[in-house]
């Protein structure tokens, strides 16, 4: 039981940075935009989070600064790629890399400092239950953020209006364009949406989880959110199975390695990735694909015409 | 007597009031003055044709009518008051509202989605899809708002664009050839629709290549050449040769083609039978026919009566598990692929010129690569040769006048009838011994029409045989030798075009396949 519980902890542990990170990105490739950078912003989440709060002394000033700096780098890749219409691919690689290194120069005076960890919200009573109590009721805010963000983020695509706009925009941006909607701008908003929940994902790591900054402490949690997105068929519920299962695996590798179970970590590491591949082919088997398929402009330049 | 003289005087002024007047509407691009100094004046509750050829600036026009561009210089009002929309959710909003050539949807979203996208938020409640059913019912438009617009025939989503643009209630719409895709039985239709919507006392701006449509449905026309305005007249009082005159500058020949003793079968289809691919699709059925060397055969029929189906079944995009089912010079092909067919001899002019005949990303010169790499040894030992394709890609661009500034443009760059044209000659070229098009003249204006309409009859007179599939009967009476109808997926026996009157062909396709549209839709 106690075992059950630490495993299943760990998990969602494990799993609530991928699931910030993957719920924005969705947003972002729903828009039609592939940012490639969700590694860079989420390190710069990271050390902008862990700065602030040290500075600060408050993790909430933290946890904005955090959403704020992923926002920003996001907007930076919105003005390479959607002003000065610049290569998604290769920009998003390039803000991968800017990410980690402008990270490790920021962070470099705050490595080895520790801050207090953000506390935990016990909820009364409901804590309490059995098993229930502590994987549901005893987690620190962010993990109930995140869970709410992403509830947010598929009601706002599939209840909404500017949802559908949104999603209008990704599937056809000429034909978007052509009833008047504006292209960039939704882009920039849904990018601006993605950045900042990146930095979140960030934040949770600096802050939450482990409070102390390491350089380059994402640990390629970036490219495990991109691969989510796909995984998920670009909707909502599937990201949140996504990033619970692939979160578990990273979990499943440490609990079978304490069991002393004959498996190199690396077979367990490739296990997301593989999952990924796995799916991506059994989309193109499935007769059902066309719902589960990429948004249609997705990763294309948008040349407004006339 | 004061007060009913004023009330005359208003009277009058209401109905003189023009409800769109441009005033030296002047627009250029890089290279070319796409509009220059346009007069134009659309009244209250008239159906005002907008005539000119390809890339004489329609689009343009109406792209700065509905918000899509802005004017460089010139002025517009609409309804009396000055109208400078700066965006077409502002045109929208004014009361001016559009149906385009191509398409403007959203595949992966279903017809109600689709719509609510292009309505202001507070048209697109949760009773949308209920007045989507009202509108097109009433129109006589049939759709389901919860079918997703990937399923749907072409003629399906132009109906989409249409509800979408009558439920924003316009006062103006600006139509761009809707009737290019439809069978005459949907055109009468549409023509109701309009005239309809014309004695509830709105306007409409109608462009179209179709001079005989033009004279029965408009009042008024304004006739572009080379971005200037150079007539305009009642086309009701005109004849479509003086029409076609004013729109081209020079007299249009009207081709009809002298029927002349065919050769040996060429392509045979042979009891062909395939099942539909997906639920919406239709199953071809039991397809026999035979087209001879030197010969033009004609396939009319409602869209979305296995147009598609056959037409992939012949290119070899869907094959048939009978290799004899279809037969090129004796030679079964049935299970062959489309490289197999091309390299022995056959070509072929798909319906989408976007996206399936030409890649839009791509450059011309890369264009030619996609279908006459084998025919025209566009590649040597597997190495691309650039210089052979792009000495291809001019002789295509100077034998069919295609107007483009430069091989090296992407194909999404040229306007839709010179792509067309590209496409065609791409194909023509090739000299194939079999060729199948699918609507070959699909928004090309009618000079171009008349061209390749020459080139089609000097590849068939050159000894190949052409299978034509198209929904403009006045092309395929004009065009083919024999003359055959596709209804739910079964083909009549073929006809010979001189003796076979419109209203047989009507029959043909029968009450009983509108119904079966309607029933698809």
């Amino acid at each position: 039981m106690e075992l059950a519980v630490n495993i299943i902890l760990g998990m969602m542990l494990a799993a609530t940075p991928l699931l910030f990170a993957a719920t924005g990105e969705l947003v972002v490739e729903r828009a039609g935009v592939l940012n490639l950078g969700v590694e860079g912003m989420m390190v710069i989440g990271a050390v902008a989070g862990f700065i602030v709060t040290a500075e600060s002394g408050s993790h909430l000033a933290g946890i904005v600064g955090a959403a704020l700096a992923g926002a920003a780098m996001a907007l930076l890749f919105g003005l390479m790629t959607q002003v000065l219409l610049a290569n998604q691919v290769a920009s998003g690689l390039a803000l991968t890399i800017f990410g980690l290194g402008l990270s490790a120069l920021l962070g470099s005076g705050y490595s080895g400092l520790s801050i207090p960890a953000l506390a935990r919200i016990e909820i009364p009573l409901l804590a309490d239950i059995p098993f229930f109590g502590p994987l549901l009721f005893r987690h620190e805010p962010m993990f109930y953020l995140s869970i709410l963000l992403l509830l947010l983020t598929g009601w706002f695509l599939t209840r909404t209006r500017a949802g559908l706009i949104l999603k209008a925009v990704g599937e056809n941006h000429d034909a978007a364009h052509a009833i008047g909607h504006p292209v960039v701008l939704i882009r920039l908003l849904a990018l601006a949406w993605g950045g900042a929940l990146a930095g979140l994902g960030g934040a949770y790591l600096s802050i939450a989880r482990t409070p102390l900054w390491s350089e380059e402490m994402t640990a390629g949690r970036g490219w495990i959110a991109l691969a989510i997105v796909v995984f998920a068929g670009w909707r909502p519920n599937r990201a949140l199975l996504g990033a619970y299962l692939f979160g578990g695996v990273t979990i499943l590798q440490l609990h079978v390695q304490g069991l002393g179970i004959a498996i190199p970590s690396q077979y367990l590491s490739m296990l997301p990735y593989l999952v990924t591949i796995a799916v991506l082919v059994a989309i193109s088997a499935s007769p059902t694909r066309a719902m589960l398929r990429a948004p249609g402009s997705l990763g294309r330049t948008f040349h407004a015409q006339g | 007597m004061a007060s009913v003289s004023i009330r005359v005087y208003c009277l009058e002024t209401m109905t003189t009031t023009p409800l769109l007047q441009l005033e030296s509407l002047t627009r250029s691009f890089p290279g070319i003055v796409a509009n220059n100094q346009i007069d134009l004046t659309v009244g209250q509750g008239t159906i005002h044709a907008l005539l000119g050829e390809n890339g004489a600036g329609k689009s343009t026009l109406v792209k700065m009518i509905y918000g899509a561009l802005r004017p460089d210089s010139g002025r517009m009002w609409f309804d009396g008051r000055p109208y400078a929309p700066a965006n077409p959710a502002t045109a929208r909003a004014s009361g001016v509202g559009m149906v385009f050539q191509h398409f403007s949807l959203f595949e992966a979203m279903t017809v109600a989605e689709n719509i609510a996208v292009a309505l202001p938020a507070e048209l697109a409640g949760s009773d949308l899809p209920d007045r989507i059913r009202d509108v097109s019912a009433s129109y006589g438009l049939v759709l389901d708002p919860f079918s997703r617009v990937d399923q749907l025939s072409v003629g399906e989503r132009q109906r989409v664009e249409i509800v979408r643009c009558l439920l924003q209630s316009p006062r103006l719409i600006i139509m761009d050839e809707p009737t290019s895709v439809l069978t005459p039985g949907e055109v009468g239709r549409l023509f109701t629709v309009l005239r309809k919507l014309r004695d509830e006392g709105r306007s409409i701006l109608y462009i179209s290549h179709k001079l005989r449509e033009i004279r029965n449905l408009c009042s008024h026309a304004t006739i572009l050449r080379r971005g200037r305005v150079v007539g305009t007249c009642d086309p009701g009082a005109e004849t479509p040769e003086s029409l076609a005159r004013m729109m081209i500058g020079n007299a249009v020949r009207r081709h009809i083609r002298k029927v002349q003793e065919p050769g040996a079968v060429r392509l045979s289809i042979d009891h062909l039978n395939l099942p539909a691919a997906t639920e919406f699709g239709v199953s071809l059925k039991d397809i026999s026919l035979d087209v001879r060397a030197g010969e033009i055969i004609g396939i009319a029929g409602v869209a979305g009566n296995g147009q598609d189906e056959l037409m992939a079944a012949l290119i070899g995009e869907r094959r048939s598990t009978t290799p004899g089912a279809i037969s090129l010079d004796g030679a079964p092909v049935g299970n062959l692929g489309p490289t197999r067919r091309r390299a022995m001899g056959m070509a072929f002019v798909p319906e989408e010129r976007l996206g399936h005949g030409a890649a839009a990303a791509m450059s011309l010169t890369e264009n030619t690569l996609i279908s006459a790499r084998g025919r025209r040894n566009l590649a040597r030992r597997g190495v691309l040769d650039f210089g052979a394709a792009k000495r291809f890609a001019s002789e295509i661009v100077s034998a069919f006048n295609v107007a483009t500034t430069a091989v090296t443009r992407q194909a999404g760059s040229l306007s839709g009838g010179n792509l067309q044209k590209f496409v065609i000659g791409r194909e023509i070229l090739q000299g194939p011994t079999v060729l199948i098009a699918a609507q070959p003249t699909w928004g090309v204006d009618a000079k171009s029409a008349a061209e390749i309409h020459t080139a089609l009859d000097q590849l068939a007179r050159a000894g190949a045989a052409i299978l034509i599939i198209s929904q403009d009967l006045d092309e395929l009476l004009s065009v083919s030798d024999r003359f055959a109808v596709l209804a739910g997926g079964t083909l009549s026996a073929p006809r010979t075009s001189e003796d076979v009157t419109v209203a047989e062909i009507g029959m043909l396709m029968g009450g009983a396949t509108h119904e079966q549209q309607d029933d698809a839709a």
